[in-house]
C-alpha cells in the first residue's frame, strides 16, 4: 500500500528538503520504518528505544494514532500520514 | 536586556530568537533562555516599582531586547483576600484570589497575547493567528485590532456564543472549525508551515508562554515581595501552570524574593482530565482524551506541556485533581457568593479543586494560598443559568409582601 507521509518543516533537513515522502506499508510502524530506510537521520529525531518520542504526534488522515492502535494502526489505500510537533497550543 | 536564545527543553540545543517552536534534533519544545547574571536585584526592584501599571514593568524578564510596543497593556490585576471563602471552606488559612478576569479582554490570555503580538511586530509579521478554546480568541482579535495587524482566529465551531461574539466584534477573520480544540490545533500547526503568519501559540509559542510568568511576578509583588505557600491553578495545556512556577523560581534565584517554592495544585475538569489522570496513575506522559465538559476553555485533550505540569506538581509536593460539571457550577457559585467575583467555568474548576483540597485536609492552618482565577463569568453564562430563582411580582406593595411574607418586615 503506497501512502504519502507529510514531513514537518523541522525535519526537512533530514529529507533533503522534501515536504512529502512516498513509501509503502500496511501499518503506521511499517510506513515509518520505510521512511527511516529512505532517510536514516529521521529515526533518531522522532523515535527513542523503538517508540515515538513524547513530543511527536502522528496522524492517519487527520486522526491521532493514540486514539487508534498506535504504531500498529492499519493503513488503507489513500490514507495520508502526517508527522507534527506535539508542542503547539494552549 | 537578558534574553539570549531559544533552547530545547529536552536536549538543550539552542536556536536564534526567531519564529520557531520545536527542536529540529528531537522535536522537544523550545523555550526562551535568559542570562540574568547581569541584573542587580535592588536595581531591578526599583525599575519594576517605577515601571508601567501592567506587565511591561517586568520587561527585564520578558523576551525583548527593546521596549515592547503595546496599546492594550494587561496586568496588575487585583489580588483579593478571600476571608469569607476561607471561612465557608472551613480553612484557617490566608486565602487570596488573583482575579485575572480584570484584564482588557477579561482573561489571563491578554498576558500571553500581549507578549506574542509585541514579538510578532518585532519580528516583522503583519498577520497574527491562533488556535483557541475561546479566551485566546478574544485576546488575539483585540490585541491585533489595537496593533493594526490582520488576524485569523480558529476555534471549535461549537464554542460558547459569548466567546464567539466577543471575538468577531474586533473585526478578525473568525473561523469556526467543525472539530474539537485538538483538531483546530493540528490544523493550525499545519497552516503554520505554509502561511507567513505569527500563530501566537504555535510558531510564537516560546514567547507567548513567557507572558504567564507575569502572574507569578505580580503575585509576589502584591504579597509584599514574598512567596505564597501554595498556589491553585487551572491546567489546560499546562503552560500557565509551569510558567507561574518558573516566574517564582527566577525571582528567587535573583534574590528578589526568598523562601521555599510554593506547592502547586493543578485543576482540571473530569470531562477533560489527561493531566489529572496521568498524575493519579503515576504516569509521566498524558494519554490524550476527547473532551466532554462545560469547561470549554480548559478542553485540551492533548496538552502540550502535560509532562512538565506533572513534573511540577510532583516536585513541589502538590497534586493535580479534577472536578465534575456540577462541582464546577458549585465552584462558580461559591466564589461569587463569598467574594463578589463572577468567574467562568475554568474558575469554577479551580475553586472546585480548592474545595476538594480543603475537604481532604490538604491545606494546613496558617498557609498562604493563592488561587488563580483566569477568566470572566459573563463569557460562560450558561453555567449560571438555573442556579438561582428570580422572584417575579406585580409592581405593588401587596405583591412584594406576599412574595416575601415569610420574612420579617422592619418597622
Amino acid at each position: 500500500m503506497f501512502v504519502t507521509v507529510k514531513i514537518p518543516t523541522q525535519l526537512r533537513a533530514a529529507t533533503g528538503g522534501d515536504a512529502e515522502v512516498e513509501v509503502s506499508g500496511s501499518t503506521v510502524g511499517e510506513v515509518l520504518d520505510a521512511v527511516f530506510d529512505a532517510h536514516g537521520d529521521l529515526r533518531e529525531r522522532i523515535t527513542q528505544d523503538g517508540d515515538l518520542r513524547r513530543f511527536v504526534n502522528v496522524y492517519v488522515s487527520g486522526e491521532d494514532i493514540r486514539f487508534q492502535q498506535g504504531l500498529d494502526t492499519a493503513i488503507s489505500e489513500g490514507d495520508e500520514v502526517t508527522i507534527l510537533p506535539a508542542v503547539a497550543g494552549g | 536586556m537578558s534574553v539570549e536564545s531559544l533552547k530545547c527543553k529536552e536536549c538543550g540545543e539552542t536556536y536564534e530568537l526567531g519564529a520557531s517552536y520545536a527542536c529540529e534534533r528531537c522535536f522537544g519544545p523550545l523555550e526562551v533562555a535568559y542570562d540574568f547574571s547581569g541584573l542587580d536585584a535592588a536595581e531591578v526592584k526599583r525599575r519594576i516599582q517605577a515601571g508601567s501599571q501592567g506587565i511591561w514593568r517586568y520587561v527585564d524578564f520578558l523576551p525583548f531586547t527593546g521596549q515592547p510596543r503595546d496599546p492594550l497593556e494587561p496586568g496588575l490585576t487585583p489580588l483579593v483576600k478571600a476571608d469569607r471563602l476561607a471561612e465557608r471552606l472551613g480553612l484557617d488559612a490566608e486565602l487570596w484570589i488573583k482575579n485575572d478576569a480584570a484584564n482588557p479582554t477579561h482573561s489571563f490570555k491578554d498576558r500571553v497575547v500581549a507578549v506574542a503580538v509585541a514579538k510578532a511586530r518585532e519580528l516583522g509579521f503583519e498577520t497574527v493567528a491562533c488556535a483557541s478554546t475561546g479566551n485566546l480568541a478574544n485576546a488575539v482579535a483585540a490585541h491585533a485590532a489595537a496593533a493594526g495587524l490582520e488576524s485569523y482566529v480558529l476555534v471549535p465551531a461549537n464554542l460558547e456564543e459569548q466567546k464567539l461574539l466577543a471575538t468577531g466584534i474586533y473585526g478578525t477573520n473568525l473561523v469556526g472549525v467543525r472539530g474539537n480544540y485538538d483538531a483546530v490545533n493540528r490544523l493550525c500547526t499545519e497552516l503554520a508551515e505554509t502561511r507567513p503568519w505569527a500563530f501566537v501559540n504555535v510558531n510564537l509559542r516560546p514567547y507567548y508562554a513567557e507572558g504567564s510568568k507575569t502572574l507569578a511576578y505580580e503575585t509576589a509583588e502584591q504579597l509584599g515581595w514574598e512567596l505564597p505557600d501554595r498556589v491553585v491553578c487551572p491546567i489546560a495545556s499546562g503552560s500557565l501552570f509551569t510558567k507561574v512556577a518558573r516566574g517564582f523560581e527566577e525571582w528567587t534565584d535573583l534574590g528578589l524574593i526568598s523562601g521555599d517554592q510554593p506547592v502547586f495544585n493543578g485543576a482540571q475538569a473530569v470531562g477533560c482530565s489527561p493531566v489529572a489522570t496521568a498524575f493519579a496513575e503515576g504516569a509521566d506522559v498524558c494519554k490524550p482524551q476527547k473532551p466532554e465538559t462545560i469547561a470549554k476553555s480548559l478542553a485540551i485533550g492533548d496538552p502540550a506541556d502535560g509532562p512538565y505540569a506533572l513534573e511540577q506538581a510532583r516536585r513541589s509536593g502538590g497534586a493535580i485533581d479534577s472536578v465534575d460539571d456540577d462541582e464546577i457550577r458549585a465552584g462558580i457559585r461559591l466564589l461569587a457568593e463569598t467574594t463578589g467575583i463572577f468567574t467562568e467555568t475554568a474558575g469554577g474548576v479551580t475553586v472546585g479543586v480548592l474545595a476538594k483540597l480543603a475537604e481532604r485536609g490538604a491545606i494546613a492552618d496558617g498557609e498562604r494560598v493563592v488561587v488563580y482565577i483566569t477568566g470572566e463569568g459573563l463569557k460562560t453564562l450558561d453555567a449560571a443559568r438555573d442556579s438561582f430563582h428570580m422572584h417575579e411580582i406585580d409592581p405593588d406593595l401587596e405583591s412584594f409582601e406576599s412574595e416575601f411574607e415569610s420574612q420579617e418586615v422592619a418597622a
